[in-house]
């Protein structure tokens, strides 16, 4: 495994001077350094903090917080499962355990010739299409327990992943419903040259009034934070594109960058002729690096163009370009100051607000933070005018939102639908079987019951930055609020004390539950914590992490009364549990050797 | 009459001066709020949250919003307690905290808001983390199984010391106290024995070795008089 002395730090060194040893990239080079041996050796991270001027503790605050950032050796092919309740849903664990038992190796192991690793991940927004994997960080969409025997064979025999049948990672749009957005033409500079015509005065007038607000969720009000920023003091400002769709559910943003790029890219570049940022970042999560590339080449395309670059169609002044920062597997990075920590090479903790991130954001400057599908949403406003899109949708929800449908629906996939649209309608379009909930807006967000089926999707409704995962009659919603439950336990940053303590407490009373230990008992506690946690949690994280188990708890009762232990109360300790290493080192697993207290 | 401003906190007038968040000027009129990484020498934290406040009725940490004229804030509410009681338990699940075998016992700041919040049991199921204890430097010991991840001595250290010794690392539960050296021992650091950051941990995971016992259990300072009071003598003092 020790390669020879010297070899590793040049490749190091290329990686370091690529990115200027600056300490703002460190995400980006530890992404890169990890390249060279699959890890991240104690060495390296000694050469890091030497190169970057910093203390080794610090290059370890960055590593050890994402996912994919390894400080042990992995295997030469590391496949990670999509662990979502929709790819729970299409059967992964079972392709998983099948995949287990072929190379014979155990979850988060490396096998013993150092070939693969076989472990979980957070949703890789492929829901409509899964169950997903990710083999060396590049996604596999549909696997079946006979693309999971092909992948087998694949990886016994030594092929790179560069040599694997392309249909693997064919990944579709499944566009189901277009409306105003994904069903328009748009002719890259169309929008700029509308913008450039009006001037950016004007052009903010019309952003303002037709009233869009973000779609990553919290629904500001777009032309509000333009202007902010643009009013802010400071000599350098910078326009950020959120595309670290992590929420549980959601994969629209996906669509959005591999089908509708140049919307995205010009949206970035009409918020910077506004507020007069000449940089532009977008934070790709981890889990989308096969966009990286042909991202990149757009660029390239648009600067040719002049569409990018410096005097942007010829305007003298304007310039404004565009780079990729990539996540590493950290959902929290999906809150903005927190992807502002990230873009500045630290681990991702939400910053204390105020000040806001269009006042001190990225290097302490202005900066606008934007979901990719709002900065598509502006490219509209500026072909259209403010006024023809505050026609559309509803008063306080103006325009389309993108849905991303999963789950029991006969046409999983992409809807644009007009802000208002009655949850029954999206199922009916979809071809929903027999549903008895909707998860709305992903983890985070809300559960409704067949009686809720006539509510809209709006922000003074239901809202929602995009995921609607679909449960059938048959499903137990006591199981998908467990994986949430872990979900955000594995997620939480841990900064502060509510959600870090809270949501690991949340994640270990529903497993008590699901082992036949929980009583009434439990169910209060889960309600408390999640009012604890939504009162002091220092981000919205911790805020929403018990919003799935209280609405299913309050829904969908009966499936969690159906686990409960008769009793009032249960201790958390489990005295056969605790027996399991005496019974391993005696080597005995025989009934006498348990206690049996099911009663 | 009107040259200083107030808020209301809990009924009470409370004055302060444009800059200061609702914490640094209840605390500095001798009102006192739970707190447990805060500092007044050192810029806000706002992770350990027991200073969560209602601010005309929305909720926020105290030692993170500033004060503003006006302001109606409610801390000393049975509601609020509720909610700091269950972070205390939280912070006492998470780590590992025996009391009785602690010498930091008497003089901690955990455990001392523990009985001024009248937290009677830690309620939760214990995590008992297992974290290697560091001995190796001849003046400190640190135990971080008892680290409430506070940052108190990653601030001390790269703040008044100038010497950057500590990093939080890891996510979630798995967030730890990381020491600045190629061996992640504290010996081969230039930490000493004066830094401001061998005296600042709330708990007992930073202690100066030798001094265990030198004030005896039943005159330390939360001993004789409980950790509000102290903060509503302090002020006392001073004026």
């Amino acid at each position: 495994m020790t390669k020879a002395a010297g070899h590793h730090p040049t490749e190091l060194d290329v990686v370091l001077a690529r990115h200027g040893r600056d300490r703002l990239r460190l995400v980006q080079i530890l992404r890169e350094a990890q390249e060279i041996e699959g890890w991240i050796p104690p060495e390296t991270v000694a050469a890091i903090a030497r190169a970057l001027d910093i203390g080794v503790g610090e290059v370890e605050s960055t590593l050890e917080f994402y996912s994919f950032f390894y400080r042990r050796p992995r295997g030469a092919y590391v496949v990670l499962f999509s662990d979502n309740i929709t790819d729970r849903m299409l059967g992964n664990r079972s392709i998983f355990d099948h995949l287990a038992r072929r190379f014979g190796v155990r979850r988060g192991e490396v096998s013993s010739d150092g070939l693969v690793s076989l472990d979980y991940c957070s949703c890789t927004g492929l829901c409509d299409q899964g169950p997903a994997i990710l083999v060396n960080g590049v996604a596999i969409p549909k696997m079946t327990l006979a693309r999971a025997d092909q992948i087998h064979d694949l990886i016994r025999s030594k092929v790179p992943i560069t040599a694997w049948p392309k249909e693997f990672f064919q990944i579709d749009h499944n566009i189901r419903r277009a409306d105003m957005l994904l069903g328009s033409p748009f002719v890259p500079g169309s929008a700029l040259k509308a913008a450039i015509a009006m001037g950016p005065e004007a052009f903010l007038v019309e952003v303002k009034r037709s009233n869009l607000r973000g779609r990553g969720g919290a629904g500001f009000t777009t032309g509000v934070k333009w202007e902010a920023a643009k009013k802010a003091q400071g000599d350098e400002r910078f326009i950020v594109c959120n595309a670290d769709e992590g929420e549980p559910g959601t994969f629209k943003d996906r669509v959005l960058m591999q089908y509708y790029p140049e919307r995205v890219i010009e949206g970035m570049a009409l918020a910077g002729f506004v507020t007069g940022a000449r940089s532009g970042l977008i934070y790709l999560r981890g889990e989308y690096l096969y966009l990286k590339t042909p991202l990149e080449e757009k660029f390239a395309e648009l600067r040719a163009g002049r569409l990018l670059g410096r005097n942007i169609l010829g305007v003298e002044g304007f310039d404004f370009d565009v780079e990729i920062h990539m996540g590493a597997g950290a959902y929290i990075c999906g809150e903005e100051t927190a992807l502002i920590e990230s873009l500045e090479g630290k681990a991702g903790r939400p910053r204390i607000r105020p000040p806001f991130p269009v006042v001190c954001g990225y290097k302490n400057k202005p900066t606008v933070v934007n979901n990719v599908e709002t900065l598509c949403k502006v490219t509209e406003i500026a072909l259209q005018g403010g006024a023809t899109y505050e026609g559309y949708g509803t008063k306080q929800s103006t325009g389309t939102k993108i849905l991303s449908v999963s789950g029991d629906v006969e046409r999983p996939g992409i809807y644009e639908f007009p802000f208002g649209v009655r949850v029954n309608q999206v199922l009916d379009e979809a071809g929903a079987r027999n549903p008895k909930a909707v998860q709305i807006s992903g983890a985070s967000g809300a559960c409704l019951g067949i009686r809720e089926f006539g509510r809209r999707v709006a922000f003074e409704d239901v809202p929602t930055a995009g995921a609607f995962m679909v449960f059938g009659e048959d499903r137990d919603m006591f199981e998908v609020a467990r994986n949430f439950a872990h979900f955000f336990a594995h997620e939480s940053c841990g900064f502060c004390t509510p959600c870090r303590v809270g949501t690991a407490i949340q994640a270990k009373l529903m497993d008590k539950i699901a082992n036949g230990h929980g009583t009434q008992y439990e169910m209060a506690e889960l309600t408390h914590l999640r009012e604890v946690m939504r009162a002091g949690s220092h981000c919205g994280l911790g805020q929403t992490a018990g919003a799935a188990i209280a609405d299913t708890i309050g829904k969908f009762r009966e499936d969690y009364e159906k686990r409960l232990a008769h009793k009032d109360f249960e201790p958390a300790f489990d005295l056969d549990a605790a027996l399991a290493r005496a019974r391993s080192v005696s080597g005995r697993d025989d009934a006498a050797s348990h206690i049996l207290d099911h009663a | 009459m009107t040259d200083f401003e107030t808020f209301l906190l809990d009924g009470r007038p409370v004055r302060f001066t444009r800059g200061q968040t609702i914490l640094e000027a209840a605390l500095a009129a001798g009102h006192y709020i739970p707190n447990l990484c805060h500092h007044p020498e050192f810029r806000p934290h706002g992770s350990c949250k027991l200073c969560t406040v209602k601010v005309n009725g929305r909720l926020g940490a105290a030692c993170t919003v500033k004060a503003m004229p006006g302001q109606e804030v409610a801390s000393d509410t049975p509601e609020l307690n509720g909610t700091r009681r269950v972070l205390l338990q939280m912070l006492f699940v998470e780590g590992s905290h025996f009391c009785p075998g602690c010498e930091k016992s008497g003089a901690c700041k955990l455990q001392a808001l523990a009985y001024d919040l009248e937290m009677l049991t830690p309620h939760f199921e214990h995590f008992y983390p297992s974290r290697p204890i560091d001995a190796s430097h001849p003046d400190v010991l640190i135990d971080f199984n008892r680290c409430i991840m506070c940052e108190l001595c990653v601030r001390a250290s790269r703040e008044v010391d100038g010497k950057n010794v500590f990093a939080l690392a890891g996510r979630g539960t798995a967030s730890h106290v990381v020491i600045n050296s190629a061996s992640g021992k504290l010996v081969d650091t230039d930490f000493a024995l004066s830094d401001k950051a061998a005296h600042v941990c709330p708990v007992g995971a930073i202690l100066p070795k030798r001094v265990g016992f030198a004030v005896p259990i039943g005159e330390r300072l939360y001993d004789v008089d409980s950790i509000s009071t102290q903060a509503e003598k302090r002020v006392g003092e001073e004026v």
